[in-house]
């Protein structure tokens, strides 16, 4: 009973293992890249086009609405990263139904790769849109006696990140196994289709949480005017 | 009884405890985070993308708490690092 994609080795030379994470990533990124290349080939804002380029057009749009609505005032710039960690999460958990598949995101190597992209990615973006010395200022804002808590604060997420999305992930195919030795008929298919709801609530909250992170690196720091998320100082407390 | 028989008694006693007291509290937090944010959208239904948003996002981060004991639990089951020493040195003698 293996506890992730990373125990299953088809082939290795000396220290170079090729497990079946590596191999499960890269057919997902041939069929990303292959896909959207050929849907991309012919587009047109005709009337009539093809179901794929409005497919991804829904996906592309739908994906921009939820980083505006988070706050982020231009959301094409975070559009790259964002969607990528959206489409690939999702992909990963909705090849579950192709049989003989491992998701490789059920590796705590996959989930950590992708939680320390966001590790990087929150004070890049943070810098660029803040300046160096705003953003650095930010971590010791209320007082500076919170300057360790905030640093703490931000390894502790990126870690729940990475083991929230390999423990969702992880205990789908494990139950699924499970249950293949136990009650092999119906019950199995019912776990299958709640894994697949679970990996795409799971794609999507990590996604929605790499976007509050960043939003709440790059905004400006004053108290008024502020973006409608977060409301440290609202008036009105409903309670 | 030797230290084999404890460490796997204990770690199967455990990985038990763990996740059957570990998803009392998440079942609890995500029980009341789900009405309160009910009542809202009762109240308020044109915010309802706003409330269902954040409802998801708080119901992910109270649902790792759950997935962290589940995670230990599944360590002491199937990746133990005590009894992996333990089995190697009854069979290295």
């Amino acid at each position: 009973m293996n506890l992730s994609p990373d125990n299953i080795i088809y082939w290795q030379l000396g220290f170079f293992k090729l497990n079946a994470t590596i191999v499960y990533t890269w057919g997902l990124m041939l069929v990303l890249v292959l896909g959207s290349k050929t849907i991309t080939r012919k587009l047109t804002t005709e009337l009539q086009r093809s179901r794929w380029q409005n497919l991804l057009e829904i996906i592309v749009t739908g994906i921009n609405q939820q980083i505006e609505e988070v706050g982020l005032k231009n959301p094409r710039k975070y559009l790259g990263f964002l969607g990528s960690l959206f489409l690939f999460v999702a992909m990963a958990s909705l090849f579950t139904i192709v049989p003989g598949y491992e998701p490789p995101t059920g590796s705590l190597s996959t989930t950590a790769a992708l939680a320390m992209c966001v590790f990087v990615a929150v004070p890049m973006f943070g810098i660029e849109e803040a300046g160096i010395g705003r953003y650095l200022k930010a971590y010791t804002q209320p007082t500076i006696i919170m300057l360790p808590f905030n640093i703490i604060s931000e390894v502790s997420r990126t870690l729940a990140l990475a083991v929230r999305l390999f423990g969702n992930m992880m205990s789908g195919t494990l139950i699924l196994a499970i249950l293949l030795t136990i009650t092999p008929f119906i019950f199995p298919i019912i776990m299958s289709a709640l894994g697949l709801l679970t990996g795409m609530v799971q794609a999507y909250i990590f996604s929605i949480l790499a976007t509050v992170y960043i939003a709440a690196a790059t905004r400006a720091r004053e108290p008024a005017a502020e973006a409608d998320t977060t409301d440290r100082k609202d008036n009105n407390h409903v309670n | 009884m030797d230290s084999m028989t404890l460490i796997a008694i204990i770690s199967i006693l455990t990985a038990g405890l763990t996740i059957s007291i570990g998803s009392i509290g998440p079942a609890f937090g995500e029980a009341r985070a789900v009405a309160t944010a009910l009542t809202a959208l009762a109240q308020q239904p044109d915010a309802s993308a706003t409330i269902t948003r954040t409802l998801f996002v708080g119901l992910a981060m109270i649902e790792s708490v759950a997935i962290y004991c589940f995670v230990v639990s599944m360590i002491l089951i199937f990746a133990n690092p005590f009894w992996n020493s333990a089995i190697a040195q009854a069979s290295g003698q």
